[in-house]
């Protein structure tokens, strides 16, 4: 067997590695950084596969594959990550083919250090690292022409996936593949100035597009016993209230259904195992299943509003210090309680994942954002090591953070279902179960007492928070949660750009037994929307126009001024309107990045109609300004959504909604014009998928509020 | 034994009436490319053609499709309609996730078979049963548009020198 990784010594930061792979032939490139080199050095050599973890391959034919670390859900990182690849590597890009890479620790996140996709973070740590991949691979390639050709190196050049020498000498990628794989693998390689990019920066559409088109893209639900042999289907009964567990259950109805194989009780519920969903499905919902409902069974939404609101005027531990007594010579103060709702995140591809276990191996077939976390969890599960276990990204039909969960919930759940049934197994959760399932957005009330000055500037602002702590209990609290205060909480208005003396903000972390995750956005889906419209009311108070008063309060942030300018002059703010339609304007940074948007809102049968959204972006430097623009619309629909409709509510602890009928989002009847605008500029990419969504609500309350005086602080609005 | 086409392909089946077509499709055929979103006919990932009319295939048992001609996202590109909706929807870099799109291509075609020029009101009332969680509403209608022919498609931007079409 030929040794599958040649390693160099590791010298500098970064390591790159050659994997050839004699069954293919061509160049391989891989990547590791300093902790994960040791570790794969350490493991014993992987069988040779056709599809190496490596981030590269170039055929002979030419054809460029990039591994893509993250996962795809929409937000276009088999294109993006290709794109960084290209750029560098100076190929055919109509030759590009992209591929979700396995769990393994080469394609960890740079910044984070495990394999994971969140944070709108995908091509922030993949820009230096995927260009430097790309780069790698063209300097190898030049380098074999060069010793074919007995030439120097740097007489050569590259132009479209071939190498070009003295004399006007050409040679294909393809056909300098295998000779390139031979050669050493250089270290600090110079990458492109960016004036001299013909990709990055280009509106590209996806390279996923085809397969989505057609249905032959498979998405984690798609995994069929063509792909694993055997396979079965498992529907799970899950507690009716969170934390609730099974006492017995009467399975008597279920055993002799056409199809099914297997009940199984699990530790969160009962499994029903059969050849098919549908068998799976008519034998889960036969069950007879008495639960020990435990404490959960108290958790009333209405009781929570009660408490969080009189907590919200208690002192809290304090995440900003500030000298609020200053509030005390404003000309004007405001007090205003805020409330937002548990949010499911209801993507379109219902929660699944399928395991096969055999003796000293599992392998998984998930869409997950959290690959190497759920590799891990897995492993314990299966009595296995992590290595053992083969975790197969597969597409996923969105995720929003439900599918970045510390608990690997919907993951554990298959590998014990799989062990036990033992045979192999897909989770299929329907749509019900993934509503009803937990792991939401936190439920939130702020109250917010702040004050203006005779000359109308912000004095004193006092910020209370009360909600559940997304990090605590997790794997990740000892980085993001300090003195008691998760940073997820409060984010946006800690670290708020405007210029607010004297602010102080207090935190109160509730406890309820509902499991809580990250939406998008995270903390700023409740904090943009409480920052910007107090800001709106702020500068009524001052009577001020909103657009100037808050660039009365960015004189240090020139990014945020310029981002909000250039979203009221596209759209025409302080431009007349038709009689019942107003504008509202909200801005927000997040994720590195500045998002501003104007509304223009209705009310019509006395529902908001939001008719046009005018967005602006700094994102740094646009990698793909199509993907940029189809972000921030995605972004807007997804708070739109949540701040029209969406709420999770509870009665005696079991939750109210199960499906889109209870649970609605918006649909293309009720969808605004949208128009992206893109900050050109920046030396290198900030976040894009999430920044969009915190500026909708707030634009659509100030929106509300300028067309009829009435300030909507809960969402979802009720008018 | 109930009996059916699916692209063309005859189809025999003794499996329960009360079967949904979309279980069908998706576990004793395996053809994935139609979704399940809902279970309910709420959202239309599951959209399909009966006898050329969209229905959701989650909520339409085999009992109801016997002597009828199933048509799925797997054949609609062999319909020179499908396929001008295909094309569309890649000139207008339409999909995000694309869990919803087969469905989304399915009401579309279906739409654009009956009405070669379908105003925003007929395209609102068409589309309104198909959920995207992305948003790609606007896109879509754009890209019903221009399969309809009065839209204009967006050109592929050529990158600098001699590099590559976009991925259309």
């Amino acid at each position: 067997m030929k040794q599958l990784f040649q390693t160099t010594a590791p010298t500098t930061r970064r390591q790159f590695i050659k994997a050839s792979v004699a069954a293919t032939g061509g160049l391989v490139i891989g990547f590791y950084l300093p902790g994960a080199h040791k570790l794969a050095a350490a493991q014993s050599a992987p069988k040779p596969n056709t599809t190496p973890n490596a981030f590269l391959r170039i055929a002979r034919d030419g054809s460029v594959t990039v591994q893509v670390k993250h996962l795809e859900f929409g937000q276009g990182v088999m294109t993006s990550l290709p794109m960084l690849v290209a750029e560098e590597l100076d190929c055919d890009w109509t030759k590009v083919r992209a591929e979700l890479a396995p769990a393994a620790p080469q394609f960890a996140h740079t910044m984070f250090g495990m394999q994971m996709t969140g944070g709108s973070s995908s091509v922030v740590n993949s820009w230096m690292q995927m260009r430097t991949v790309g780069a790698t691979a063209r300097a190898m390639l030049i380098s074999a022409a060069a010793s074919k050709w007995k030439v120097n190196a740097a007489d050569c050049r590259t132009d479209n996936g071939v190498v070009i020498g003295p004399a006007g000498r050409k040679e294909s990628y393809g056909a300098l593949a295998d000779a390139a794989n031979a050669l050493a693998v250089p270290e600090n390689v110079k990458l492109k100035d960016a004036k001299d990019f013909r990709i990055i920066g280009k509106p590209t559409r996806r390279i996923d597009a085809p397969s989505k088109v057609d249905g032959s893209a498979k998405f984690g639900l798609d995994v069929t016993a063509k792909m694993v042999p055997n396979l079965h289907t498992a529907v799970v009964m899950h507690p009716p209230i969170f934390g609730a567990k099974v006492k017995r259950f009467n399975a008597d109805k279920v055993k002799g259904l056409p199809g099914v194989t297997h009940v199984i009780q699990t530790a969160n519920g009962v499994a029903v195992v059969a050849k098919n969903f549908w068998a799976a499905k008519t034998g889960r919902d036969l069950l007879e299943v008495e639960w020990d409902l435990g404490p959960g069974a108290k958790a009333n939404t209405a009781d929570l509003r009660k408490s969080y609101r009189e907590l919200a005027q208690k002192p809290g531990l304090v995440a900003k210090a500030g000298n609020i007594d200053a509030l005390k010579s404003a000309a004007k103060t405001i007090t205003a309680e805020y409330e937002v709702p548990f949010l499911a995140h209801a993507a379109m591809e219902p929660l699944n994942c399928t395991v096969s276990i055999k003796a000293d191996s599992c392998e998984i077939w998930v869409g997950s954002q959290f690959q190497t976390v759920d590799q891990g969890a897995a492993a314990k599960v299966a009595g296995l090591k992590p290595e053992q276990v083969k975790l197969n990204t597969m597409i996923a039909g969105g995720g929003f953070g439900r599918r970045a969960n510390p608990a690997s919930d919907y993951i554990v759940e298959a590998v014990e279902i799989a062990r036990e049934a033992k045979v192999p197994v897909k989770t299929v959760w329907t749509r019900e179960d993934d509503m009803k399932g937990g792991y939401y957005r936190p439920m939130y009330v702020h109250r917010v007492t702040a004050g203006v000055d005779g000359a109308g500037k912000i004095i004193g602002w006092d910020h209370t928070v009360v909600g559940q702590s997304i990090i605590g209990g997790t794997a990740f609290e000892p980085m993001m949660v300090k003195d008691g205060i998760d940073a997820t909480s409060v984010e946006g208005v800690t670290d708020t750009p405007y210029d607010i003396p004297n602010m102080q903000t207090q935190l109160h972390t509730t406890q309820t037994g509902v499991p809580v995750l990250w939406w998008r956005s995270v903390g700023n889906t409740h904090t943009a929307f409480v920052m910007e419209t107090m800001m709106d009311d702020l500068a009524k108070a001052a009577g001020k126009d909103p657009v100037a008063f808050r660039r009365d309060h960015l004189g240090k942030q020139p990014r945020v001024a310029n981002v909000l300018a250039m979203a009221a002059e596209k759209a025409g703010w302080g431009t007349a309107l038709p009689a019942g339609v107003a504008r509202g304007i909200a801005v927000h940074e997040s994720f590195g990045s500045v998002c501003a948007q104007v509304a223009e809102v209705s009310v019509e049968k006395g529902q908001i109609k939001v008719r046009r959204v005018v967005a602006a972006i700094d994102c740094g430097l646009a990698v793909n300004p199509l993907t940029i623009s189809a972000q921030v619309e995605s972004a807007i629909v997804f708070g739109l959504s949540a701040a029209l409709y969406g709420q999770i509510t509870l009665k005696d602890g079991v939750v109210e909604q199960s499906n889109f009928h209870d649970y609605p989002v918006l649909r293309i009847a009720d969808m605004p014009k949208v128009e992206v605008h893109i900050v050109q500029g920046g030396t290198s990419p900030t976040g894009v998928g999430e920044p969009g969504t915190p500026p909708i609500a707030p634009a659509v309350s100030n929106a509300v509020f300028a067309l009829t005086g009435k300030r909507l602080r809960e969402l979802p609005f009720k008018i | 034994m109930i009996r059916f086409s699916v692209n063309g392909e005859r189809i025999e089946t003794d499996l329960a009436a009360d079967t949904p077509l979309l279980w069908f499709l998706r576990d004793n055929l395996q053809m994935t490319g139609t979704k399940f979103g809902c279970g309910m006919a709420l959202c239309g990932a599951c959209t399909v053609h009966v006898n050329g009319e969209p229905v959701r295939s989650c909520s339409t048992p085999l009992s109801v499709i016997a002597g009828k001609r199933v048509t799925t996202i797997e054949s609609i590109g062999s319909s020179p309609i499908g396929k001008k909706v295909q094309a569309a929807w890649i000139s207008e870099d339409v999909v995000q996730c694309g869990y919803c799109q087969s469905g989304q291509i399915m009401s579309a075609t279906a739409l654009l078979t009956k009405n070669k020029s379908p105003t925003d009101a007929q395209i609102d009332e068409a589309m309104n049963g198909n959920i995207c969680r992305c948003g790609t509403y606007n896109r879509v209608r754009a890209a019903i548009k221009v399969a309809a022919g009065g839209g204009v498609p967006k050109p592929a931007v050529p990158f600098k020198k001699s590099a590559a079409k976009t991925n259309a």
